[in-house]
């Protein structure tokens, strides 16, 4: 029961594998791995309770790891469908694309349930690996060359972070003479102000960056959210997050207070990263490298959030990024819905949406007013809890800054709104969603108003969640 | 609490004015029938107005207490709750704003002829926000409404507006966004200096340091006076007028440039007493600049629509100039002001939306003598027009005279400074009225120009009937605002005394 979401995922990945021997057309295909990802979603809601250690207690499975695992099964089945029929991918490796993508958000569901650092390093391993090689499987028959640019900037940029996180992680266990992340913690509780702990611990730390985009471990973001065909990036950009923060969430929520100096370069961090992303923003023509840019801004408000150190500041924190990822995925079904043979969308491609398809123009809208932070959305309410909660730690001049990046990156999600309901679509052809396809945005759009509206029960079930692991 | 009086006669009255527009749009998402769509906007626009009616008879305005208060939590860890309530000050703007959203609907009935449905939802949105805006007690339900109000008016001006509709409608939305962002840190400082609560009137008479009262201050000033719009922050409101379509104007004219003074009265004063002591006399100087430029700039106009644009920037200039001389008749006239404003310009920009319906133009030199072929249009328009001057007998009249009586009262010089602001008011005004009536020898030919219909009347009548009902009776309207009015003085000129006190026993 306690492994049983990962088991599902392990035979899921086998029954694609089988598939992958034989000749099934591109929606047999589909409808198999959609129905395998229901199968792993439903396998993590019945795991949901499961407690315990596993592997001699290098394995935790709690309510905090549950959790994401639910979210990431959920956002994996979400990205599954609005795939549709992989547009983007050569048919004959359909199978093999499942695949991969099965087996990296196995390793992200092993990440947010390890709690030792060689484990911790496989799992991450584990799930950048697969998508290394999802990145270059994009379709070439329309000459579009730039993604294996992208495999290449990926998988350089992902092995420096893990060298770095390799290099953190022999540090710690030099300095505690421990893998264990709980004996490496109460080492390390006492020992923040000296160098060799700060330098470790942001080492380890980087592999994580690099997974949320978090300055300076961002480079690798704007080239392969352009060059990955549209539902690469849509994975890429929601389910890692995840995974990513839980992980962050559990090694940042035991510095502690003397750890000033750490706090003080992670909040630079978290600043930088939101000018960044934001300024960058304003000028792009691609829509995918525009939200790409976007999460890295957002990734500093996580960033931001989980600096306070508090419990509410965690589950802010959680609150905020299951907010993003939902708000990210209702922005790609668009993306991969516009997108008429798999290329990649301009933000002119969606002129006139609002004529061509209501419910697509609709669910942009809402999903970029929500990353913009307008309220009654999501995105509002968590930028508004963690600034709240910035705020009450005293960190004025941080929050100021964090609400100026509001107001610049409005700019660039009101330009694309611009564009889908102000302008006129010209020779543009209809975008005809499937019936799936309008379901699950129309879903999308109920957790976002919903979630803005009432965040009351979502934030007290994060703080129950966290404190689980504190 | 002690502030708050709740209603037993009518105790979800306000809620369900907000939430009754927002439910009528969701039920229109469904709906392909544009008919449908627009009987269907007006049928729940005025039963909202006809609801709001109560809210005048069972008013007490013998009290400064918040009235019709509705209490439920909201988001409970962080204390934030959904109360509502209304007083003095925010009374009669929501009743501008019920009773001014079916005339918005009927003005709109042929003029928008695409995706009106759409067009009906937003509206309807809108009337739900602006209302919450001037009910909300709580801060964040405040920012929530101010902000996302937003996205509606976006959509009105960049779906349905003229041919720059793009660039007014950004310009629109970034101004007043960016305006906002400081407004979200000062209401997070306010919570946390105020025992974790964003309950409005608990933050108001505090003793905050004069530094942070100066901070908070030029938060809110910058949201504010951006909304109002106040000189130099007003280059948005030219062009997101000229754009909207002839509802958008109004609503835009009539109710969204309220919220900026609201504002003011609302937060700036009772938040930050002592800064607004401190900072009045630069915003007066700067309501003059207001007052003067927007005057010179609707002299200089060609295109209607520009002209009532800039002519609002004036207005509103007394508006600021009343609500910061700080002494009841200024304060009062102001909010008188803020009404009249609402109902003369809205009206304004219902007769230009009517020529513009017929001849498609905007220009002046269009619409050149059309007073022989539409007679009942011109009547109104001079009403109109001489009311917005300020002529006596109309609504302008009795509220710019108590804002200048209320300047005199706070220094001659500045008083001085804003007449020849009234006397240009004249000018462009009558400059207009008269080209429109009569125009010149070369006017172009009007002679197929049909004139007012009876829906265009029927949206036209009820502002000309309270164009005199407030220019010729005024007292009623000033007996609702008076005590709150007095009661924020005295509370202000409390605060104020004491801290001069403090500041001369310092000194000496």
């Amino acid at each position: 029961m306690q492994f049983l979401p990962e088991l599902a995922l392990l035979g899921a990945g086998l029954v694609i594998f089988m598939v992958s021997l034989g000749k099934t057309n591109a929606t047999t295909t589909r409808n198999i791995a959609i129905g395998l990802g229901a199968a792993v979603f439903g396998a993590t809601l019945l795991s949901y309770c499961a407690e315990g250690k596993l592997f001699y207690g290098a394995y935790q499975v709690d309510l905090y790891s549950q959790v994401f695992k639910t979210l990431i099964a959920g956002s994996m089945l979400v990205v599954l469908i609005l795939g549709q029929n992989l547009k983007g991918v050569s048919e004959k490796v359909h199978p093999e694309y499942y695949l991969f993508l099965f087996m990296s958000v196995l390793g992200l569901m092993m990440l947010v349930s390890s709690v030792e650092l060689i484990s911790i390093f496989v799992a991450l391993e584990l799930s950048s690996f697969a998508v290394y090689i999802m990145v270059p499987m994009r379709d070439d028959e329309g000459k579009i060359r730039f993604q294996m640019e992208a495999g290449i900037k990926y998988l350089l940029f992902g092995v420096t972070a893990t060298g770095f996180m390799l290099f953190g992680m022999s540090y710690m266990y030099g300095l505690t003479g421990s893998t264990d992340l709980a004996t490496i913690i109460t080492q390390y509780s006492t020992m923040w102000t000296h160098p060799a702990y700060v330098i470790s611990m942001m080492m380890v730390l980087a592999g994580f960056f690099y997974k949320l985009a978090i300055f300076p471990f961002h480079f690798w973001v704007p080239d392969v959210y352009e060059g990955a065909s549209n539902e690469t990036t849509a994975f890429i950009a929601t389910v890692p997050k995840l995974a990513g923060t839980a992980m962050l969430i559990r090694l940042i929520s035991h510095i502690t207070g003397d750890g000033q100096v750490i706090t003080n370069v992670l909040l630079t961090c978290a600043v930088a990263s939101m000018f960044y992303g934001n300024l960058s923003a304003l000028v792009q023509k691609d829509v995918k490298r525009m939200l790409g840019f976007s999460g890295i801004a957002h990734a500093g408000f996580v960033l931001l959030g989980i600096l306070t150190f508090q419990i509410t500041g965690f589950a802010n924190a959680m609150y905020y990024i299951i907010g993003y990822v939902v708000m990210n995925l209702a922005c790609f079904l668009v993306i991969c819905n516009v997108s008429s043979k798999g290329e990649n969308v301009m933000i002119e491609d969606l002129s006139g949406l609002h004529k061509r398809s209501p419910l697509m123009a609709f669910t942009l809208a809402v999903g970029l007013f929500g990353l913009a932070g307008i309220p009654p959305f999501v995105g509002f309410m968590g930028k508004f809890m963690l600034l709240t909660g910035a705020l009450k730690e005293g960190y004025m001049v941080v929050v100021i800054l964090a609400a100026i990046n509001t107001a610049i990156a409005i700019y660039y999600y009101l330009s694309v709104i611009r564009v889908t309901y102000c302008s006129e679509p010209e020779e543009r052809g209809l975008v005809s969603p499937t019936m799936m396809t309008s379901v699950t945005s129309v879903f999308l759009l109920i957790i976002i108003v919903v979630m803005g509206v009432s965040p009351q029960r979502f934030v007290d079930f994060a703080s129950t969640a966290v404190q689980t692991i504190m | 609490m002690d502030q708050l009086l709740f209603n037993q006669q009518y105790p979800h009255i306000l809620s369900t004015l907000i939430f009754l527009p927002l439910a009528g749009a969701m039920l229109l998402l469904f709906v392909r029938n544009e008919s449908f769509a627009r009987y269907w906007a007006l049928g729940v626009t005025i039963v909202t107005a006809i609801i709001s009616i109560p809210l005048l008879s069972a008013f007490d305005s013998g009290t400064s207490k918040f009235q019709f208060v509705e209490k439920v939590t909201w988001i409970k860890s962080l204390n934030i709750d959904y109360v509502i309530g209304i007083d003095g000050i925010s009374i009669l703007l929501i009743m501008l704003t019920t009773l001014i959203m079916p005339l918005c609907v009927l003005a709109s009935w042929t003029y928008i002829k695409t995706r009106v449905q759409a067009f009906m939802v937003c509206l309807m949105i809108m009337e739900t926000a602006m209302l919450g805006v001037f009910c909300a007690l709580d801060f964040v339900l405040f920012y929530v409404l101010w902000e996302a109000m937003l996205i509606p008016m976006y959509m009105l001006i960049g779906i349905w507006g003229g041919p720059r509709k793009i660039y007014a409608s950004v310009k629109f939305f970034l101004y007043t966004l960016a305006g906002s962002v400081m407004l979200l840190v000062a209401i997070i400082w306010l919570y946390i200096n105020n025992g974790y609560s964003f309950f409005i009137p608990d933050m108001m008479w505090q003793n905050y340091s004069s530094t942070a009262q100066i901070f908070l201050f030029l938060a809110f000033f910058l949201a504010f006076a951006i909304k109002v719009p106040m000189f130099p922050f007003h280059t948005w409101l030219p062009a997101a007028h000229v754009e909207a379509p002839t509802a958008g104007s109004v609503i835009l004219a009539s109710v969204l440039l309220k919220m900026g003074t609201y504002g003011f009265l609302r937060f700036a004063i009772p938040i930050t007493p002592e800064a607004t002591m401190l900072l009045a006399e630069p915003i007066l100087w700067l309501s003059i600049a207001g007052i003067m430029y927007g005057g010179f700039t609707a002299l200089a106009q060609n295109d209607m629509k520009k002209l009532i644009a800039y002519s609002s920037v004036g207005h509103m200039g007394f508006v600021t100039l009343g609500i910061f001389v700080l002494n009841t008749r200024g304060v009062e006239g102001a909010i008188l002001q803020m009404i009249n404003h609402g109902i003369t310009t809205g009206a304004l920009f219902l007769c230009i939306g009517m020529i513009y319906e017929r001849t498609h133009s905007r220009e002046l030199s269009d619409a050149m003598g059309l007073g022989k072929y539409m007679p009942i249009y011109a009547t109104f328009l001079a009403f109109f027009s001489l009311s917005s001057f300020g002529f006596p007998g109309t609504n302008s009249f009795v509220g710019e005279l108590l804002i200048i009586a209320g300047t005199f009262e706070h220094s001659t010089v500045l008083a001085l400074a804003c007449i020849p602001g009234a006397v240009l008011a004249a000018a462009y005004m009558l400059r207009m009225l008269q080209k429109i009536i009569w125009g010149d020898t070369n006017n172009p030919d009007q002679s197929k120009m049909v004139d007012l219909n009876v829906r265009e009347i029927v949206t036209l009548a009820p502002f000309l009937f309270f164009v005199f009902w407030i220019g010729l009776g005024a007292q009623p309207f000033l007996d609702i605002i008076h005590v709150s009015v007095e009661n924020l003085l005295n509370n202000y000129h409390g605060f104020t005394n004491q801290a001069v006190a403090i500041t001369e026993l310092i000194i000496h």
